[in-house]
């Protein structure tokens, strides 16, 4: 028979102790067949065609894609399920089939700026970088070789409805039924975080990991604004959030579940959902327990009597945990010549260090000075343990740094860098350059101790945003922390002066040239002044006798 | 009898000239003070697509983003009428070109059909001979120019040019030029290959108007001959029989406070039996056949043989498969000591030929 194909879907709602709301949607599609085995694929069902055809054409191994809009505050909102950094994001692990990975990176971009509507089409190997220890794969695998991978970001790119348009084309029940209903894109763009993205890897089947599948997950994080006009007190709502409610769970799916995370008050004090369900659930994401009130979609029960779900949330503002990593990014220095990046880490556990890898990929016409490069915590040197560091060739490649750094407890970690601003050509200058030019966030990785034992079984029953990282170590988790991207202004010529100039120097010729020339050549002739009408008309009558005139 | 009657109708349906639709649909401004000229370019995208040309056969390149910009107090929405009464941006747009991807030489790429071959199918305009293309610009213009983007500029001899090119190339059957820009008259002066039909928002030496401003928005929504002939265009429908002389009389002086203008001498039918459907609408050929035809017999899969090879993830941070890492291999630099000997040899071979009394000179 056909390989067999399996479709979930789940929303998980966390209020946030900022009195903003976070709103994670992530639909799996698992398919059990080979893309790789010479048999061509030609019956898609619940996997998309168009993502189907890239995986086999191009030899992709594992294909991560996000756009976003706005920054991740980890500050104020905590760790996201699935950290993305603003603009677009693109990493792509070949297989080891592919000769030519250049050529391939650049085809496969251009096919996929025309699926999502995107000019992912800009990426070519002046903002590509092959980092040598970040961005292992999240699907199963047995070689690692960097050669394979492909790393790009555009931090300008915008997201809009015409980005959400072709995304949720990708789904089986497209925006029809089901949790898609809800993107609407009117209120998903009036937030302050938007991030859509499609992650595609092999992953095991079972437990003994015998056999593999594809995964395809389409994940949508949204935070909105409290401060949204409407809103004052901490109460939200399906159809305040998404200006819809939900009716029916999408047909296709094996599993379609709205998760509420009310950890923070178990016995209902504090917190309020309604309609009330009994069904709980625990869950062990980002390093703790937490437990989830779980809304069944696929039960008609759900619905109630009014075949609707409204779900209502309310809330008294609570404490959040300080996250344990978080990292910031700005520019200093003055003018237009030289500055100096500095990175700061922050790891606010109270006794225990652990190491992060930090990736950074700087555009070319910014000319880094890595002997200038210092890393400090708590104003000592902290040399690292590993560094990696690529130096760029103008218009060509740009600067890879990758660093391997051990944090120590409770301190905050700085990186600097010097740099120095180039001048580039006329032609390559945007046509709003005073807009200033995106340098991409820093990546950071890290095992971020965790505060409960992590479950390392990875084929058990998990809610989909617990089981995106695989999990090897109980004692510790995975975790990507994206810094913000910076805008620096290049040393920007004045476009308008070429024909300024030009006005300029024709006018002074012309009239320098113009009265030098009169003075030369001119010369004065007498002439007579118009006669008065009655001459005129004497004139005229003089004309038709044939006399000459007066 | 009546099989002859029932089959005359359908020789007709098969005999008019174009099986296709195709609409390319440019607005060439950035910034968030040309609002109007993506709204204008979005709602003949609007019409078009309700009249029934899918996405798939529309380019549409919008130079900046209007809908998601930071200053626009109602995310994800483009207004044409004041009051936000109209979202032309609606829920379903595909844009295939843009931001800094829409530049001349994208344009007249597009119009030509010189892409590079990596190109996607939704960026290509794969007309033939027997399509039918409208093709609408907007934007800043002047006497024989378009703007684009505020950096580059697009003459009329050079668009005059390229539809030569589409037509030596068989690339359209009729095309219908709709531009609304200051002086735009002067852009379709130059044209001179066959079957082209032109309309301009103003003539050479006047402006073209904007209509009104939102003031909750802050900027003027949509020009005045765009914002009229959208009305004009949302009374048709896809059966409707209005033909081209109700386009021509689309905003007259009086509500367009300048003179609209066209150009029908290129065209070889008569422009009141051009039907607005033709260029707006979409046509759908369908065959309707008696025969039956066999589906194939479907796949069967084979179970193969799995591979008895157990998987399992990567770790995500190897942190001593890290620092052992062997390191890259560096270019070839020669070894220490060799710059150093060479010197030395050098040295020596000077002092040997002019003598070694100059040595104690040095050290």
């Amino acid at each position: 028979g056909c390989p067999k194909d399996d479709f979930q879907e789940e929303l998980v709602i966390r209020p946030l102790h900022s009195g903003d709301i976070y709103a994670s949607f992530q639909f799996r599609t698992l398919w059990e067949t080979d893309f790789m085995r010479g048999n061509k694929v030609s019956h898609y069902r619940l996997f998309p065609k168009s993502l189907g055809q890239v995986i086999s054409k191009f030899s992709v191994r594992e294909l991560h894609i996000s756009f976003t809009q706005g920054y991740w505050r980890t500050m104020q909102w905590g760790q996201p399920f699935l950290p993305s950094p603003p603009g677009a994001e693109l990493w792509v692990w070949f297989q080891d089939s592919v000769t030519d990975v250049d050529g391939t990176w650049k085809e496969l971009t251009n096919v996929l700026s025309g699926i999502f509507c995107a000019s992912l089409n800009f990426i070519d190997s002046t903002n590509t970088v092959q980092p040598s220890a970040s961005f292992k794969p999240l699907g199963i695998g047995n070689v690692t070789d960097h050669r394979f991978l492909r790393y790009a970001t555009l931090p300008r790119e915008i997201v809009c409805t015409e980005n959400l348009t072709p995304w949720k084309k990708l789904l089986p029940c497209g925006s029809k039924a089901g949790l898609a209903v809800l993107l609407k894109s009117e209120k998903l763009f009036h937030s302050s975080f938007h991030s859509q993205a499609v992650h595609i890897r092999p992953v095991c089947q079972d437990w003994q990991c015998k056999t593999t599948s594809w995964e395809l997950r389409q994940t949508l994080n949204v935070v909105f604004d409290l401060h949204t006009p409407g809103q004052g007190k901490l109460e939200w709502s399906l159809f305040k959030m998404f200006s819809r409610t939900l009716t029916e769970a999408c047909p296709l799916a094996s599993s379609s579940k709205i998760y509420i995370d009310i950890t923070d008050d178990p016995q209902g004090e504090q917190f309020e959902v309604s309609p009330a369900t009994h069904l709980l659930s625990q869950a062990m994401v980002l390093g703790d327990r937490r437990t989830f009130s779980v809304y069944d979609l696929t039960q008609q029960i759900t619905f109630g009597t009014v075949r609707s779900l409204n779900l209502l949330i309310r809330w008294k503002s609570r404490d959040m945990l300080r996250p344990l990593l978080h990292a910031e990014r700005y520019v200093a220095g003055y003018g237009l010549q030289t500055g100096e990046i500095h990175t700061l880490m922050y790891n606010n556990h109270p006794y225990r260090s652990f190491p992060v890898l930090l990736l950074d990929s700087v555009p070319w016409y910014l000319r880094l000075y890595i002997h200038t490069l210092t890393v400090t915590s708590k104003g000592k040197d902290n040399k690292p343990s590993y560094i990696h560091y690529q130096p760029s060739k103008d218009r060509v490649r740009p600067h890879l740094l990758e660093m391997l750094v051990q944090l120590p407890p409770n301190s905050v970690t700085e990186v600097t860098v010097q740099f120095e601003r180039a001048l580039l050509k006329w032609t390559e200058y945007t046509p709003d350059p005073n807009h200033g030019f995106y340098v991409g966030s820093s990546v950071i990785s890290s095992l971020v101790p965790s505060i409960v034992a992590m479950d390392t079984n990875s084929t058990r029953e998990q809610p989909l945003f617990s089981s995106f990282f695989p999990c090897k170590e109980e004692s510790s988790y995975f975790m990507r922390v994206y810094t913000e991207p910076l805008l620096v202004n290049l040393p920007t010529p004045d476009f308008s002066m070429p024909y300024n100039v030009i006005c300029l120097t024709c006018t002074v010729v012309a009239v320098g040239y113009g009265s030098l020339y009169n003075l030369l050549t001119r010369s004065f002739q007498i002439e007579e002044p118009s006669p008065g009408l009655a001459k005129r008309i004497a004139n005229i009558i003089r004309k038709m006798r044939g006399v000459p005139p007066l | 009898s009546h099989a002859a009657i029932k089959i005359q109708p359908m020789r007709q349906f098969f005999s008019s000239g174009h099986t296709n639709n195709w609409a390319v649909l440019v607005c060439t401004s950035r910034f968030w003070f040309n609002y109007r000229h993506v709204a204008n370019t979005l709602s003949v995208y609007r019409s078009v697509k309700r009249l029934g040309i899918p996405d798939s056969h529309i380019v549409l390149m919008l130079a900046d983003d209007m809908a998601c910009n930071h200053r626009n107090p109602k995310p994800a929405t483009v207004f044409s009428h004041k009051n936000m009464e109209l979202n032309v941006y609606g829920d379903d747009v595909e844009v295939d070109y843009r931001g800094y991807e829409v530049t001349v030489e994208n344009f007249l790429r597009v119009l030509t059909g010189r892409l590079p071959p990596s190109t996607p199918r939704s960026k290509r305009l794969l007309s033939d001979d027997r399509s039918n293309i409208l093709i609408y610009l907007t934007g800043h213009g002047g006497n024989g120019f378009l703007k684009f983007q505020d950096s580059e500029e697009i003459s009329n001899v050079e668009l005059a040019d390229a539809f030569e090119q589409m037509w030596q190339k068989r690339r359209y059957n009729e095309l219908l030029f709709i531009i609304d820009t200051c002086q735009g008259a002067s852009m379709y002066e130059r044209f001179y290959s066959p079957n082209l039909m032109a309309l301009a928002s103003s003539q050479v030496g006047e402006d073209s108007l904007s209509h009104q401003p939102d003031l909750a928005i802050g900027v003027h929504l949509m020009d005045r001959y765009t914002f009229y002939l959208l009305e004009f265009l949302e009374d048709i429908h896809p059966s409707s029989k209005a033909n081209m002389n109700d386009l021509f009389k689309v905003c007259p002086k009086s509500q367009c406070v300048s003179t609209p203008g066209h150009r029908t001498d290129l065209f070889l039918r008569d422009p009141g039996s051009a039907l607005i459907t033709d260029f707006f609408g979409s046509v759908r050929k369908v065959e309707i056949t008696m025969e039956t035809i066999n589906l194939t017999e479907p796949i069967h899969f084979v179970n193969e043989e799995r591979q008895k090879e157990t998987y399992s993830y990567v770790d995500q941070l190897p942190v001593s498969e890290i620092i052992h890492q062997k390191p890259k291999q560096k270019d070839w630099h020669p070894p220490d000591g060799f710059i150093l000997g060479l010197w030395t040899l050098i040295l020596l071979v000077f002092f040997k030929t002019y003598g070694m009394k100059h040595l104690k000179h040095i050290f």
